[in-house]
């Protein structure tokens, strides 16, 4: 069972649906209680970050995810969700996250080094590059690309919590990883086959997880 | 490298599929989820649905399909018309669509795509801009209401209003060129693109592949849309995006 941290922020709608898609059970849920039994969680995110921290920190979920996670439990954060695992944002004001992966949230500055423009926000369909293709979540991924929808991006020192990026302005970190703590800045749940692929490897962790205990 | 955009544009009225629609292999020409599930697999990068519903049951209905249609496919979608308040929005997006897409009522109250990119983030708000070219102002206009209703707004001074107001994408239709099959307006595109830095999509003019290859290459467009050619089976998305490869341009 899957478990769908719902704090307000985010299209639930779609990444049940694609569960339901996948086959993979789930729960939706504001209440870590109700998620207490899941062995995986997805913590999805749309919207600006203090915003979504706050709303975590209100609903108990922030004690609950950190101790989910210490205990095993694969974690997904997806777009937003994927930059709350991080140690902060500088998203309108600085703003402490989860802190579960080393680096800082930055915005886009709308140019690279050689000074050609780049969009703000960075919207659409983008090669996903694998640096880690060896990577469970990356499993059956050759040549994909995914949907991308957001304006600020990861910044982190420790460039292997990246297995795949995706070139923009500057590579943009786009699937993150280590331990059991995951996330893609792409919604995997509206990138077509390549982004049900990389949902269907999570799920597959619990399984191999399941199977071991 | 982020790749163009080709968007098929739907117009639905009481919660079906209007205006021709030649598909051999569907059964219900008039079912939007069934036709929006063609164009995935065709390759469409996105949806675009245009609620053109004049009741408030037909609009009750089209909650309906964005959430049929959020459930079935797996790649965004934005829907449009008829959105008025914040109340629309939540109703549209809670079902699943990706975005929401304002235009007579972003004119009348441009308040709203503030409040709509606060509650809901800058992304999922797109402004429609429908533009057409006015002598004496040497400039293109804003009409709302379908195009029937001149404003006084001046299209660049207005697609800085709304950038400026938290929207995340422009829809840019020309007026002067929908319909016509002879291009999009790549002066018009070109113009607004200069005074922005949200992506664009353009609209209205597609008549054949080449005409998009001239949109993104010359005029630079993030994506494009286009109803007709595609309902018509003038040419698929597939094909669309064939010829874009072989000029050099970078799709999915």
């Amino acid at each position: 069972m899957i478990g769908i941290i719902d704090y307000g922020m985010g299209n639930l709608f779609s990444v049940s649906k694609a569960l339901e898609r996948l086959d993979v059970p789930y729960t939706l849920s504001a209440s870590p209680d109700e998620l207490e039994q899941c062995e995986g969680l997805i913590l999805p995110g749309v919207g600006a970050f203090p915003d979504a921290m706050k709303a975590l920190e209100e609903a108990g979920m922030k004690e609950y995810v950190l101790r989910k996670v210490d205990e095993g439990t694969p974690l997904l954060g997806i777009c937003l969700g994927m930059q709350l695992l991080f140690e902060e944002s500088e998203e309108n004001m600085l703003t402490k996250g989860l802190n579960l992966l080393p680096g800082r949230i930055v915005r886009f500055t709308g140019k690279n080094e050689a000074g050609t423009r780049f969009k703000i926000p960075h919207m659409g369909w983008n090669h996903l590059d694998q640096r880690h293709p060896e990577a469970s979540l990356l499993n059956d991924i050759e040549d994909g690309y995914v949907y991308f929808v957001h304006s600020y991006y990861v910044d982190t020192p420790d460039p292997s919590v990246i297995l795949a990026s995706a070139s923009y302005e500057t590579d943009v970190p786009a699937v993150v990883g280590r331990g059991n703590v995951y996330g893609t800045q792409f919604h995997p749940e509206k990138s077509g086959s390549t982004g049900m692929t990389i949902l269907k490897n999570f799920c597959d962790l619990l399984a191999v997880r399941g199977g071991k205990e | 490298m982020l790749t163009k955009r080709i968007i098929p544009c739907l117009d639905v009225k009481d919660g079906r599929v209007v205006k021709g629609i030649q598909f051999v292999q569907i059964r219900d020409a008039g079912d939007p989820v069934e036709l929006a599930t063609i164009y995935d697999e065709q390759g469409a990068d996105e949806l675009v649905f245009l609620d053109i519903s004049a009741t408030h049951e037909g609009r009750k209905t089209m909650i309906e399909v964005v959430r049929e249609v959020a459930a079935t496919l797996a790649i965004p979608f934005t829907v449009g018309g008829g959105i008025g308040s914040l109340e629309d929005m939540r109703a549209i997006l809670r079902a699943g669509a990706d975005k929401v897409s304002l235009n007579s009522a972003a004119v009348r109250n441009p308040e709203l795509v503030t409040e709509g990119a606060n509650f809901f983030g800058s992304q999922c708000i797109v402004v429609a801009i429908d533009a057409r070219y006015d002598e004496e102002l040497g400039s293109w206009r804003v009409y709302t209401h379908g195009g029937r209703k001149g404003t006084e707004w001046e299209v660049l001074e207005w697609a800085k209003k709304v950038e400026a107001s938290g929207a995340g994408e422009l829809l840019l239709t020309s007026m002067d060129q929908d319909g016509e099959k002879t291009g999009f307006d790549l002066e018009l595109l070109k113009a607004v693109q200069e005074v922005v830095q949200i992506p664009v999509i353009a609209s209205g003019g597609a008549g054949n592949a080449q005409h998009f290859v001239d949109v993104f290459q010359d005029a630079k467009a993030d994506a494009a849309l286009a109803a007709s050619i595609f309902h018509y089976k003038e040419t698929s998305v597939e094909n669309v995006k064939d010829i874009l490869k072989q000029n050099g341009v970078h799709v999915r």
